[in-house]
């Protein structure tokens, strides 16, 4: 039954629930301040930018956030740890895999069955989070080079990360947000003959990623519109916290899957990639893309490794349950604990308070890797033209409801 | 490096008191300090050059409800060169939650103390532009507060289902 | 178009409803406005492209209000966003119709309990015609919706304009 309409009208509606924070009296003669979504095709989502011009030159840029803020916290507070996790699913919902990883590694470990886990459980983790990775640089990827106003690697991109998809959707049910890792375990063992198909298609994608550097990372106008651009200094990125491939673009070797060493990444071998400046400065726009591309090719490595050790050392077994460590009921300890984890967008990290008394946190906050990075949006695009800015936003690669819980 | 060291360094620089209590149960290690005492531990952390935490993980408020009273804000940080982790924690007055910002030391601070401030009405003393950052500039209440009632109309929208 | 070519090579003459006919060329090229909010943009966006390949129903993305027809609300509307929703919708010229995509936005979903930020329905703030399910729905689900919606348009009539007369209605009372 369809409700009826409520909404009043009033004039100044949108001007009370978000002010800008420049007022006519503020601006020279020459400037102006122009409004840039929430609904642009290129704010990857609902975020508002009030831009300060002068002429072509942008002389500041106050992101106003909020458009999509679902009470994640709140959620969190409300309802038991097992079912926040589809609630952690659709904070980043590009990478939800790995978001889920980083929750519930949090939980385990506040309960103290973190190395208890058997080893299949954990490869079967990381092989479906890296997996997701690949999928999420995808879109990352894509809609940058759509941005930049190439329209044809966003279709080529998301015809592979179909095929990523329709494995997790195999063996999750779902296509996008999975709910497929759970405290103590997981949803199910992988569908029969999900190992074989994989690597079918770690063998297909590999000609494909040769295309795709072809296509975008050497293309003259790719170049040309990235290299050089929105450069962010490493001093200036530690101080604002920015991590994932923002920082490591700006060229520091700092991965939370190394740093770490949760989960099974210890006993994998694979490279973290950082920018070089092969085409420009170091760390500009075309240095963080290229650090994405690359850690694509890295997770492919991680894939073929777990697939190695789940089809010999840890292999499918009839009497495997991946829900056997599963608790009936999750009371941690009272304690305080603060857990990240490396996804696509760089540090997740959840700060859990539990009271030793009921099985829902008493308090829950995300950190999210996008909310900060997004931070540095003004001070990268001031003094750059109009068109640059959106080449610097594209780079940062934000999820709103990531930034915006 | 240990916790110990972390410690001692500040008790060096500000005398014993400087650190009300040590939690060897949180992780990473906890030490609570004072809210008038936050800004300066901060500053000295972050420039001493043995404990060099030059990265502001995270910044959670929180409230422990009417009846105790008080409401907390602890501050996750990490050194990269000395790749320890620590967590700072301070209570507040829930009557009259404030505290110093640190947003000058770490400019991640700065939207995470928006959000403290919008979610629990904590003011940070000295912030540069202490704004809602996520709700509605003329959003009734603070939602995160341990009595909050969200408000019935927005607009002439229900706000409950 | 062979055949076509061939039955009306000399000026051939079809005849047919004027409703009929403009409800044809409305409904075979529905201009969706590119507009995400959450994770539905994302199944929206995969609709749009290779795999699913949304453009083979005459539906072309457009970037500005007001060259669509149709705008798919996919996502969660949350109060902040309401004004923006609602003057976007404004700013659309009729014959305007809206999709509703994924539980958020039909009435609330996986908010609909602690989430004081959440619209629970954005039929509170615009009128909606087709209501897709799912969290998110399958790019198929999606394309089912146009469907429906497609079945709409064709028993419209341009005769009688039961919105305005309604509203003349409302008028005169």
């Amino acid at each position: 039954m369809a409700n009826e309409i409520q909404y009043q009208y009033q004039e100044d509606n949108l001007i009370k629930s978000e002010p800008n924070k420049y007022r006519e009296e503020d601006l020279k003669s020459e400037e102006m301040v122009i409004n840039l979504g929430p609904q642009h095709p290129s704010t990857h989502g609902v975020l508002r930018l009030e831009v300060v011009y002068d002429g072509e030159i942008v002389r500041d840029v106050i992101p106003h956030l909020g458009y999509l803020h679902r009470c994640f916290e709140k959620h969190a507070e409300s309802l038991p740890y097992n079912q926040i996790i589809p609630f952690v699913d659709r904070m980043d919902y590009l990478a939800a895999m790995n978001s889920e990883h980083v929750y519930v590694m949090g939980v385990e470990r506040m309960l103290g069955i973190a190395d208890k886990l058997p080893k299949r459980v954990e490869y079967i983790r990381v092989l479906v989070a890296e997996l997701n990775r690949i999928a999420s640089h995808f879109v990352a990827v894509g809609t940058y080079a759509m941005d930049i106003g190439a329209f044809t690697p966003f279709f080529w991109l998301i015809r592979d990360r179909e095929h990523i998809q329709r494995m997790l959707e195999w063996a999750s049910g779902a296509r996008m947000l999975y709910n497929y890792i759970w405290v103590g375990g997981l949803f199910y063992d992988l569908p029969v003959g999900f190992e074989e198909r994989c690597a079918e298609f770690v063998k297909y994608l590999k000609p494909k990623l040769a295309e795709l550097e072809g296509l975008v990372m050497e293309n003259k106008i790719f170049i040309d519109r990235t290299a050089n651009i929105g450069v962010l200094p490493l001093d200036l990125a530690l101080n604002y916290g920015v991590t994932g491939p923002v920082l490591r673009g700006s060229g520091l070797r700092y991965d939370l899957r190394k740093v770490d060493g949760y989960s099974v990444y210890p006993e994998i071998d694979f490279d973290i990639p950082i920018g070089e400046g092969k085409v420009g400065t170091i760390g500009d726009c075309w240095d963080r893309t290229d650090v994405r591309v690359r850690e694509i090719h890295e997770s492919l490595k991680i894939i073929e490794q777990c697939l190695e050790k789940l089809t010999k050392e840890h292999k499918r077994t009839r009497d495997f349950d991946p829900q056997e460590l599963v608790p009936k009921k999750i009371r941690p300890k009272a304690q305080d604990f603060y857990i990240r984890g490396e996804t696509p967008r760089g540090e997740l990290g959840f700060f859990f308070r539990a009271d030793g008394k009921s099985d829902i946190p008493f308090r829950c906050k995300g950190r999210s890797p996008c909310f900060v990075n997004l931070s540095i949006i003004s001070e990268l695009s001031k003094g750059s033209l109009i068109a640059d800015l959106i080449a610097v936003l594209g780079s940062i690669d934000i999820v709103l409801g990531e930034v915006d819980r | 490096m240990e916790l110990e060291d972390i410690t001692s360094i500040l008790k060096d620089k500000f005398g014993d008191d400087i650190i009300r209590e040590v939690d060897e149960n949180a992780s990473p290690q906890a030490i609570v300090v004072s809210p008038t005492d936050i800004h300066r531990v901060c500053l000295e952390l972050h420039t001493n050059e043995r404990a060099y935490f030059d990265m502001l993980s995270c910044l959670t408020g929180l409230d422990n409800g009417p009846e105790a009273g008080t409401m907390e804000v602890i501050y996750n940080m990490y050194s990269v060169p000395y790749e320890i982790g620590l967590m700072i924690r301070v209570k507040l007055d829930r009557n009259k939650p404030e505290v110093n910002t640190v947003s000058d030391i770490w400019k991640t601070a700065d939207w995470h103390e928006r959000e403290a401030y919008d979610m629990y009405g904590i003011k940070f003393v000295n912030h540069p532009d202490l704004r809602r950052i996520l709700l509605p500039a003329d959003w009734e209440g603070y939602p995160l507060r341990k009595d909050y009632q969200h408000q019935e109309y927005y607009r002439g929208i229900k706000v409950e289902y | 178009m062979g055949l076509l070519d061939k039955k009306f090579n000399s000026g051939g003459v079809i005849i047919t409803k004027v409703d009929d006919l403009i409800n044809w060329a409305r409904l075979s090229s529905m201009f969706p406005m590119t507009f995400g909010i959450a994770c539905c943009a994302i199944e929206f966006m995969t609709t749009g492209t290779s795999v699913y390949d949304m453009d083979r129903l005459g539906m072309a993305p457009r970037a500005s209000p007001r060259q669509s027809d149709v705008m798919i609300v996919a996502g969660t509307v949350t109060f902040k966003m309401a004004d923006r929703i609602r003057r976007l919708y404004e700013q659309m010229s009729e014959p305007r119709y809206v999709i509703s995509m994924g539980s958020c936005s039909n009435c609330g979903g996986p908010y609909w309990e602690h989430g004081y930020h959440v619209v629970k329905g954005v039929d509170r703030i615009i009128p909606v015609d087709v209501y897709v399910p799912g969290c998110p729905p399958r790019p198929e689900a999606l394309i089912g919706g146009f469907l429906k919606l497609q079945e709409k348009i064709r028993s419209e009539s341009l005769m009688a304009p039961k919105a305005l007369e309604r509203l003349m209605k409302k008028q005169e009372a």
